[in-house]
């Protein structure tokens, strides 16, 4: 095996010293560069093999393969070149199987729901409610409508509040005591579990309302409250970015602070916060937990934000997964199209925000 | 004085005291509003002290109620994290290392897409695919390894376990570990690396002198962010786990302590009077333990960089 990778020309019978001393390697030997894809292919038909001969089907053949692969290449490494080579190959093998591992669950999860759910979608789906259907039929247009509504109810209310203060944090409070504490806290806040923010929201409306509240502004309470944090951080990193430069030279003209601030500032930052503000509208109309608990669920359109029970999508895959009514084929059917629906959302709004990060990103000096 | 004085004070123009003054008001807003979540909480949660039995699910008072929620939760996060620790750290590798550079940009939006999926998809998938994809696994695991406490059986026949829920949490916490260890990863400086390889290290060797080390407290505070979001996932627990509240350590049977988000996910619409404020109650105890926990990462996280700069 070793003739493969030490030097391939043989020493001449008449050789002087000065040859010898050419053909002193001054590295170790190498394993040649396409060892690893000769291992792969081996391994590969050898693990097809065995899974054919034992009817372990595809996923037994790829774990076969992978395993064979993580064997054999260290041990021929270890053979040829040394033993930190070949762990050094080992491991660069188990960190990307850990990442092929990783993508398992993504693949899986986008098959699954686009094969269960596209045979669903129709014009009846997206434009009927569920009122007074049982069984086969129905929408999720009510779903679609709340979830439309709640959510733009706490964009209107967190862009406002997470765009000012990142502007407080980048232009006024700079290396204040208290920027500081609230750049610290705004990080602690993204980790507030989503439902604790639904039982704000109802701990708070309950004072107003009484027992049992359910509307779908609380839900937009809720929802801001896991907004804002998202939208200060990612306002304030694209504010951050803006060059001194371009500050200093509106103050030499002249130009008051705030008009520098809205006229300079935002202007250049603004296909940055554009992007941050539309990754969290996709990271917030997802969000279940709150909107169960304070938007509540109902059969019928709700086009009022400040009264009764307003139905989201999420709620909806939830309780068409929990209550799939009889008999239950039809509310799964349905749970898996609106997630389709959902998902198509959600994905949209994250490819939006990269395009637009990257079509209109300013142009720096660089 | 006020003659000596040489240096002029800017004039305050009114514009810019109204600015000011907003953008102060809506920092000040985030305050307030954090501080309205544990005083309210609080408010709402304090009648559970007096709740009666029937109100609790038969739990005699509101520790005996919250205790075994607080065990589930704790142990479902421990199962996700020795799932996604790991694998999130091989990612991070990939990306900030081993991957070539025009790919490892692509690679982590991909992993990004994970983190981007919302958690009630997730339910519905693990509780409808994952769930029975693992039964016959489960079944193994009980006749194979039946003498390890975890796998003692009897094998759920849904799939529907704390091992699915702790799986599909893991899922959802490793594109968090990874994003932030990756940074660290990515900042660790190329003079130390490259001097690593210069004497003669392998790239794993490299890895473990140089990038490891560097980004130690990185790590940690990655998990623990990771942590966190396992600790107060809701709706994949509530959909995939078949819960009834007991405190075990057998991770595959059919039954399950439940966590206190998925509890209060489970029994709020239909919970009445003190019922609500006993939800409300363990609703409180998870924020404080969410809370601590993200506390004591960021500040793992805001010490180390203070330390770099």
């Amino acid at each position: 095996m070793s003739d493969l990778n030490t030097t391939t020309t043989a020493p001449d019978r008449h050789e002087t010293p000065e040859d010898l001393r050419r053909h002193i390697p001054l590295s170790h030997a190498r394993l040649p560069r396409w060892a690893p894809a000769l291992v792969a292919a081996v391994a590969a038909a050898a693990a097809g093999l065995i899974s054919m001969t034992l009817g372990w089907g595809p996923v037994g053949w790829v774990i076969s393969a992978v395993v064979l692969y993580a064997v054999a290449l260290p041990t021929w490494s270890r053979a040829v070149e040394n033993s930190r080579a070949a762990k050094d190959r080992f491991v660069t093998t188990v960190v990307w199987v850990f990442f092929g591992i990783a993508l398992v669950p993504l693949i899986s999860l986008v098959w699954v729901v686009v094969s269960k759910g596209a045979p669903v979608l129709s014009a009846e789906f997206l434009t009927y409610s569920m009122r007074n259907v049982v069984g086969e039929g129905g929408g999720i247009y009510h779903a679609i409508m709340g979830t439309m509504l709640v959510t733009a109810a706490a964009a209107v209310i967190s862009i406002p509040v997470g765009l000012l203060t990142a502007i407080y944090l980048v232009e006024y409070g700079v290396k204040s005591r208290m920027a500081r504490t609230i750049t610290f806290l705004v990080d602690v806040m993204t980790g507030i579990p989503s439902i604790v923010a639904g039982l704000f929201a109802y701990a708070l409306f309950v004072l107003f309302f009484g027992e049992g509240i359910r509307l779908g502004f609380g839900g937009a309470i809720a929802l801001s409250l896991l907004m804002i944090p998202i939208v200060v951080r990612s306002c304030e990193e694209m504010l951050k970015l803006v060059p001194n430069e371009l500050r200093e030279a509106a103050y030499a003209l002249g130009v008051p602070k705030w008009r520098t601030i809205v006229k300079v500032v935002l202007p250049t930052s603004l296909a940055g916060i554009i992007t941050g503000v539309t990754l969290a509208i996709a990271r917030v109309i997802g969000e279940t937990a709150p909107l169960l608990i304070i938007a509540g669920s109902t059969d019928s359109v709700n086009m009022n934000l400040f009264g009764e029970r307003m139905m989201t999508l999420p709620v909806y895959i939830y309780y068409s997964y929990t209550q799939p009514g009889v008999p239950p084929e039809f509310g799964i059917e349905r749970a898996w199209g609106a997630a389709l629906v959902l998902i198509i959302i959600v994905m949209t709004l994250n490819l939006l925000a990269r395009a637009v990060g990257r079509y209109f990103a300013p142009k720096t000096g660089r | 004085m006020s003659a000596t004085v040489t240096t002029r004070k800017p004039r305050q123009r009114r514009g810019d005291l109204v600015f000011s003054a907003t953008a102060k008001t809506a920092a000040m807003t985030i305050l307030v509003a954090l501080a309205g979540v544990a005083v309210f909480l609080t408010l709402e949660g304090l009648p559970a002290l007096q709740a009666p039995p029937g109100k609790l699910g038969g739990a005699t008072n509101i520790v005996t109620y919250v205790w075994p929620l607080v065990f589930g939760t704790l142990l479902a996060a421990v199962i996700a994290l020795v799932i996604a620790t790991p694998l999130s750290l091989g990612v991070a590798l990939v990306i900030s290392h081993y991957a070539p550079r025009r790919l490892s940009k692509t690679l982590g939006y991909v992993i990004d897409l994970l983190a981007a999926v919302p958690s009630v998809v997730y339910g519905l998938w693990g509780a409808l695919y994952l769930g029975p994809q693992l039964v016959p696994v489960y079944r193994w695991l009980e006749n194979n390894a039946g003498w390890v406490p975890f796998f003692n059986g009897p094998a759920s026949t849904t799939g529907k376990t704390i091992l699915t829920a702790g799986i599909v949490l893991s899922i959802m916490a490793l594109p968090i570990i990874t994003a932030i260890t990756r940074e660290i990863f990515a900042q660790t400086p190329v003079l130390n690396q490259e001097a690593a390889l210069a004497l003669g290290a392998t790239r794993w060797e490299m890895i473990r002198l140089a990038v490891f080390p560097y980004g130690r407290s990185g790590i940690v505070s990655a998990v623990m962010l990771g942590l966190g979001r396992a600790l107060g996932e809701t709706m994949a627990v509530a959909m995939v786990l078949s819960a009834s509240g007991v405190i075990t350590f057998n991770l595959i049977s059919s039954t399950n302590p439940s966590t206190i988000a998925a509890n209060i996910a489970l029994q709020f619409p239909e919970a009445t009077g003190l019922g609500v404020n006993a939800l409300i109650a363990s609703g409180l105890v998870l924020f404080v333990i969410t809370f601590a926990v993200n506390f004591i990462a960021r500040a793992i996280v805001a010490r180390s960089q203070k330390g770099l700069v």
